[in-house]
């Protein structure tokens, strides 16, 4: 009886050497890099009776605080939308500059997305401080921050999604003498759209946790009020300010994860 | 009489970036008013010919004229006129697939209006009544506000000609319009061209892959290969045997 050929494995494949190299490597890249670094594993075991405690501290929040934080928590999320929708509207001319299929230019393209990856390369943290520094304390930094920040990383997200995009419809609304913005508001953006709303939605949920740091910055919103009750030790208050953005969070996360699954 | 032709090709050349030759020395009139059908076989330069017309393309060399004016140096808005009254049929349709099939009729008009209308939609209520009658002439009319990607093949390909009439075309250029369409469906989509070419006048050139359509539809056949016209006659000296030579490949003609 002879059997049909069937391909054969090579050795490489039949003893997984690449899965088992990778997994050295990862480990010894760890190992090496905690030495480094000098964090000590082991401080996180020891300490955690203080974790502890300080958990306990928080077991009795003070729900009367509530009605203070509903006003910053409110500020946050507006912070949030407010600096990602003007983010993601300014991203998208800068988009649509960086898209291989739209803009044939390779300098033009290679100049804006230059200047967009240095934007990337800002940490939202210094952003906050900077802005802090010249608005002063405030939601105004904040929002500067966040505009920044999600203009960084939406143009990115946005000019990968028209990258893909089908040239048909392209070609058809050229060929009927269209001008170049004509065809991008009728060829172009009714095929992106709904991505696009997608990655705003993710954006804004980003933003919502991002904003409750920069706040500890004193970029405004809850951020602020995080801070002064941790500073006064004060953790009832701590933990009703805790609990209440991770409501809001999970609320957003909520709404923009089933806004996005009907678009998509 | 004779009356000027509607298109001339004078000694036209296209090499593409890469070197590969696209068109070489073509040379032929087309008169107002002709259903024409250039046959060839894949690779021939047929998608290349149709959109040297429309400036789609651009010639390394030689002259195209329409209604004896030479195209070559259009540019900008004066190019956007020359395609105004060019329609352009697709195999693959390239309509606007989340849009309504209203929008991509409309879509067809753009060229009239100036940009900033063509963005906040306001199409004059003579033109939205202008894309019902097309849609009429294609048998559509009921389908105004489905979403182009509902349709199937033949009807997305009825909906793109409507776009086109919305240009008040004077000519329009079909490349394999039917190569991913059934039989029946083939059938409506070439007779509507037909009836544009004869109630319209419109000048009709249209790619196809398929002999006995060819014979079926045209006025005039005219053959590629290799980027070269080497066949030109009118649909009544067209013979079999001259057909099947253009698709023999390799065979001198
Ligand atoms: N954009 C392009 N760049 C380089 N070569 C091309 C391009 N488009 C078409 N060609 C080549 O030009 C020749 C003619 O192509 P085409 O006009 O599409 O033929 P047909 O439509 O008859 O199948 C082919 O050899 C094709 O590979
Ligand atoms: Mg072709």
């Amino acid at each position: 009886m002879t059997y049909p050929e069937t391909p054969r494995r090579s050795w490489v494949q039949r003893w997984h050497v690449k899965g088992i190299v990778g997994t050295v490597v990862l480990v010894v890249l760890l190992i090496a890099s905690s030495r480094m670094t000098g964090v000590d594993v082991g401080m996180f075991f020891s300490n955690f009776g203080q974790f502890m405690n300080l958990l306990v501290r928080m077991s009795s929040p003070a729900w009367d605080y509530t009605a203070v934080i509903i006003q910053p928590l409110l500020e946050t999320i507006q912070m949030a939308i407010l600096g990602t929708t003007i983010g993601a509207a300014l991203a998208i001319p800068f988009a649509v500059l960086s898209a291989s299929n739209l803009i044939h230019s390779r300098l033009l393209r290679g100049v804006t997305r230059l200047f967009l990856d240095l934007v990337r390369t800002l940490p939202d943290l210094l952003l906050a401080a900077i802005f802090v520094a010249i608005f002063g304390i405030g939601s105004t930094a904040g929002v500067v921050t966040l505009a920044i920040f999600s203009f960084g990383m939406v143009s990115k997200l946005f000019y990968e999604v028209i990258e893909t995009i089908d040239m048909g419809p392209l070609e058809a609304l050229e060929s009927v003498g269209a001008s170049k913005v004509t065809i991008i508001w009728y060829a172009v953006l009714p095929q992106i759209l709904n991505q696009f709303i997608s990655y705003f939605l993710y954006t804004l949920e980003i933003n919502v946790r991002a904003s409750t740091v920069l706040g500890y910055l004193g970029a405004g919103g809850i951020g602020v009020f995080l801070q002064r009750s941790l500073n006064e030790f004060n953790y009832s208050q701590t933990a009703v300010i805790i609990l209440a953005t991770l409501v809001v969070v999970l609320v957003i996360d909520g709404i923009s994860n089933h806004l996005r699954r009907v678009l998509l | 009489m004779t009356q000027a032709p509607i298109i001339s090709f004078k000694g036209v050349n296209k090499i593409y970036n890469n070197g590969t030759v696209g068109l070489k020395d073509i040379s032929f009139d087309i008169p107002r008013g002709q259903f024409l059908v250039v046959v060839g076989l894949s690779g021939a330069g047929k998608s290349t010919l149709l959109r040297t017309i429309n400036r789609m393309h651009e010639i390394t060399s030689g002259e195209i004229t329409i209604e004896e004016e030479p195209i070559n140096d259009y540019k900008g808005q004066s190019l956007r006129l020359l395609r105004r009254k060019i329609g352009m049929i697709f195999q693959g349709f390239n309509l606007i697939n989340r849009s309504s099939v209203e929008r991509n009729v409309l879509s067809g008009r753009v060229s009239y209006y100036p940009t900033w209308k063509t963005i906040c939609g306001l199409f004059t209520k003579a033109d939205r009544e202008m894309a019902v009658r097309s849609l009429q002439r294609v048998n559509l009319a009921d389908k105004l506000y489905t979403r182009a990607d509902e349709l199937s093949g033949g009807q997305q390909q009825r909906v793109a000609i409507a776009r086109t009439l919305m240009q008040d075309p004077k000519i329009i250029l079909a490349d394999e319009p039917v190569a991913s369409l059934d039989p029946l469906t083939t059938a409506t989509v070439m007779d509507t061209l037909q009836r544009l070419n004869r109630e319209d006048g419109i000048t009709v050139i249209v790619n196809l892959h398929s002999v006995a359509l060819a014979r079926k539809y045209a006025d005039r056949i005219i053959g590629l290969r290799a980027g070269q016209l080497v066949y030109d006659q009118p649909i009544a000296a067209v013979t079999e045997a001259d057909l099947n030579r253009i698709y023999a490949e390799g065979e001198q003609v």
